[in-house]
């Protein structure tokens, strides 16, 4: 098997008293999708955030693609996020730039990269916002004048339209109605694997995890208490939390 | 055919000589003198020094004279002329815990070593016109004078919570690096305290007042009590080079405000008062009170509290507050713009154009 | 009492000539400075006037223009205070001069080597209306992360068909640095490219200076398939007949005449029959 894509090891992390990272090593590997599950407070956003270089760890290591991210210089990591990496936020309000057209902010990245050619531009951005079911003659729309799923597909679309290597995505259907977010599941799906990304998504949706994912992380506390693949872990969970966790008696 | 507009060099001494016309106003009455001005519209002079960032009586009042009662102007003729003098070095820290005081109270105490000393101070007259003033009369007698309780200065209210641990410290100031001058270097983000109260020091008193309102009316609340505000004169001692020791050059008349607030604690610190601090050229309680009211919300990011109040926001409040900046940069608009407004013009035509 | 020569005192003047040499060695990139308080208000060009008074000469002729014009009043009383402070020749002929201070224009006439353009520049963040934060904004410069400044473009041309910006266009320096070329109109934009003379920007307000040295690259930002293309008002001058040059509107009375004039005063008397 080839070298990871990013591997952590020994990340620890302390707010206070509160110990949110406590011991933490993950790795993932090209092209895979790696849920991390857990309820609230377990760590698994803060894990997300230091995995992305947006925190520091009190002690540990983050290495992508053999560098170390939390050596790296701020320019190194804004470099990383605007080019190799994507983050879909929670809220997609945090990822959007509400005052710029859905054609401005899927062209973003695009432009950031030194493309400067206005009709590719406006083509790339229609074609992805075909790619996540939003009408082509939006493209001059402002964002506020989108439903809330809409929103979380044009964040995905201004995301994934430069094929970043690795994405992170932060409870990416929280917030939205049942039904909206079984349909932007089943998009996420396609999507990474029409273009073989690999995806770290933290979730407290079990059904998401079983949909997507080909591993799963189960966070409690700040430490993992279990890994593996998804079907073993939710079909045969081995920590009692685990199993609190997959037969829903927890509350998320 | 036309001709465009030419003269502009006898218009402007056309309206220089109106400008000194209108100064003057009526010539059948007396002309106002520097010294009246300093003497007795000494507030007007003490705001002026304080923006300017020149403390000199004599040119702030001067300053009042020629901007007719422009504050904002007079502080702006005051900094060009400081712009002129070269700067020999710093003072040593004034010891405002040694000031001669003429005011000085805590709202926090009811009776604190050292009394309540009122001064001259607006606070409990009735806000009635006085007739008696538009007409010329004597001069009022004297004040009385009281002796004061105890010799010596009086301790100063944050010392006495200090005491007791209540007070937190102020972070420990580095001796071998000089402060920071924002007279000689541009402002930089982020700031340190030192710079940041040079820029409120001088800043524009309607601004903080309005920020500092704000910060009462819940954004960014930091629960303030007004410690102390004391007011009187301190010297003003400099090393020079060529001695190596302090000799006193003078005393220059300040007010200092060290509001009390109260802070939750967090993880690492327990709950205590912490300090917002103002201080302030002349005699200037609504500006020094303010400024420690926008000082203490600047501390907010240090002590760990939730930020996004306007009063909170270093950048916005360091680089709004200097007044002869705003107001050049909002004056400047009458200022001719045709060759933009053209351009501006010529492109709403092209993409009406392009739009039929 | 007297003044210094050219009002700053010799050490100010040294501190700016040094923030000056550095922005001649990173072209394009904002210099701060320790700007004074001027005697001419924030807004009036004191951050051109602190250059120029850092650069002139008792030799130097000075010539200082607003809107392209030698006698509107704020060129009228900077050059005043020129004249006044350092005793220096001035001019209004744009090949005469070793220096020329200008708010809003460049001079048609192609300036030579040797000649100094100082700019007044009330805003030198390009980016500013995007993100207002300097501590972000000096950072973005630092990682050349230019696309959010593209995006406003590419909005214009979305929206409107084509870039909105009329005046204070942003120019790339060199390949590297974003820059304001101060409000030009974006018809002024191409004679910053490779010009023979030196151009310094100073903004006193916001503490900044920043240059353009000879024969550097300054390239207007625009899109591969929408070309840079600024706009002159389709006439000649009514006074010289010039078609090639910048051109005021003089509305002539109040039902709707008017006719366009040259906006540089210099070149216009020089053309005129």
């Amino acid at each position: 098997m080839s070298a990871p894509l990013m591997q952590a090891t020994g990340l620890t992390l302390n707010f206070g008293r509160i110990r949110a990272l406590d011991d933490v090593g993950i790795s993932i590997w090209p092209g895979e999708v790696v849920a991390i599950v857990g309820e609230s407070g377990s760590g698994k956003s803060t894990l997300l955030r230091v995995l992305s270089g947006q925190a520091q760890a009190d002690a540990g290591q983050v290495l992508y693609d053999g560098q170390d991210v939390g050596a790296m210089t701020e320019a190194g990591r804004r470099r990383l996020l605007r080019a190799e990496w994507g983050f879909v936020h929670q809220n997609p309000r945090d990822g959007l730039r509400m005052a710029v057209s859905a054609g401005g902010n899927i062209g973003e990245r695009l432009m950031a990269q030194g493309n400067c050619h206005y009709g590719n531009i406006r083509k790339s951005a229609a074609s992805w916002l075909q790619k996540v079911e939003i009408e082509v003659d939006r493209l001059d729309d402002l964002p506020r004048t989108f439903s809330g799923g809409m929103q979380q597909r044009l964040q995905i679309a201004r995301t994934l339209v430069t094929e970043p290597r690795l994405i992170f995505m932060d409870e990416p259907t929280g917030g939205l109605d049942v039904s909206v977010q079984a349909r932007l599941l089943d998009l996420i799906r396609a999507l990474v694997a029409e273009l073989g990304l690999a995806v770290l998504i933290v979730t407290h949706d079990i059904a998401a995890a079983r949909l997507l994912a080909h591993r799963i992380v189960v966070m409690r506390h700040g430490r993992v208490v279990e890994e593996g693949l998804t079907d073993r872990v939710l079909d045969d969970p081995q920590h009692p939390y685990t199993q609190l966790l997959v037969t829903s008696v927890l509350a998320a | 055919m036309y001709v465009s507009v030419k003269g502009g060099e006898q218009a402007i001494s056309n309206a220089h000589a109106w400008l000194a016309e209108a100064r003057r106003g009526d010539a059948a009455l007396p002309e106002l003198s520097v010294e009246q001005v300093e003497q007795q519209l000494t507030l007007a002079v003490d705001r002026v020094m304080a923006e300017g960032a020149c403390a000199d009586r004599g040119l702030a009042a001067l300053a009042v004279k020629q901007s007719r009662g422009d504050l904002i102007e007079a502080a702006f003729l005051l900094r060009a002329y400081r712009t002129t003098l070269p700067r020999f070095g710093g003072s040593l820290p004034l010891d405002t815990g040694a000031m001669r005081l003429q005011r000085r109270i805590s709202a926090t105490y009811k009776d604190l070593p050292g009394g309540q000393l009122l001064g001259p101070t607006f606070d409990y007259t009735h806000r009635l016109l006085e007739f008696s003033l538009a007409a010329a009369g004597e001069a009022p007698p004297p004040a009385p004078e009281m002796e004061p309780e105890e010799p010596g200065p009086p301790p100063r209210v944050t010392a006495l919570l200090a005491q007791e641990g209540l007070m937190a410290a102020e972070p420990e100031g580095d001796d071998d690096t000089p402060p920071p001058d924002l007279t000689r270097d541009p402002l930089s983000c982020p700031a340190s305290r030192a710079l940041r109260l040079q820029v409120l020091a001088r800043g524009d008193e309607g601004f903080l007042l309005g920020l500092g309102y704000s910060t009462q009316r819940g954004y960014g609340n930091n629960h303030p009590f007004v410690g102390e505000v004391r007011m009187g004169e301190a010297s003003v001692e400099v090393v020079p080079p060529e001695l190596g020791f302090a000799i006193d050059i003078g005393d220059i008349t300040l007010t200092e405000c060290q509001m009390v607030n109260q802070f939750k604690g967090s993880l690492t610190e327990p709950p205590q008062f912490t300090r917002g601090y103002g201080l302030v050229f002349g005699h200037n309680e609504r500006k020094a009170m303010a400024m420690a009211l926008v000082d203490r919300a600047l501390r907010g990011a240090e002590l760990g509290e939730d930020g996004g109040a306007p009063a909170q926001d270093e950048e916005f409040v360091l680089y709004h507050c200097d007044n002869v900046e705003a107001t050049g940069f909002v004056e400047h608009l009458k200022l001719p713009h045709h060759v933009d407004f053209q351009s501006e013009l010529e492109n709403v035509r092209a993409m009406r154009a392009a739009q039929q | 009492m007297t003044y210094s020569y050219a009002f700053l005192d010799e050490a100010t003047k040294r501190m700016i000539r040094r923030a000056i040499l550095k922005a001649v060695a990173i072209p394009g990139h904002q210099v701060p400075f320790g700007a004074r308080e001027m005697p001419l208000p924030y807004g009036w060009g004191t951050g051109g006037i602190q250059v120029t008074a850092s650069i002139i000469g008792r030799s130097d002729v000075l010539k200082v223009i607003d809107q392209g014009a030698d006698d509107t009043t704020n060129a009228v009383s900077i050059r005043r205070f020129f004249a006044r402070t350092a005793g220096v020749a001035t001019t209004t002929h744009t090949a005469e001069a070793s220096i020329i201070q200008t708010r809003h224009r460049i001079p048609e006439r192609v300036l030579q080597p040797g000649q100094i353009i100082v700019y007044q520049v009330p805003m030198p963040e390009p980016l500013s209306r995007l993100e207002p934060r300097v501590v972000e904004s000096t950072k973005l410069h630092a990682l050349a992360d230019y696309g959010l400044m593209q995006v406003r473009l590419y909005e214009d041309i979305a929206r409107h068909g084509r870039s909105a910006s009329a005046y204070n266009h942003p120019v790339m320096v060199n390949g590297r640095y974003l820059m304001s070329p101060s409000p030009i109109p974006a018809f002024d934009n191409p004679k910053m490219d490779r010009m023979p003379a030196l151009q310094l920007f100073g903004a006193g307000r916001e503490k900044r200076i920043y240059a353009v040295p000879p024969y550097t690259s300054v390239k207007s930002l625009d899109f591969e398939d929408h070309p840079f293309d600024p706009i002159r008002a389709p006439h000649p001058c009514a006074i010289c007949g010039a078609t090639d040059s910048y051109l005021d509107e003089i509305v002539t009375d109040d039902v709707g005449g008017r006719m366009f004039v040259c906006s540089d005063t210099d070149h216009c008397e020089e053309r005129a029959p």
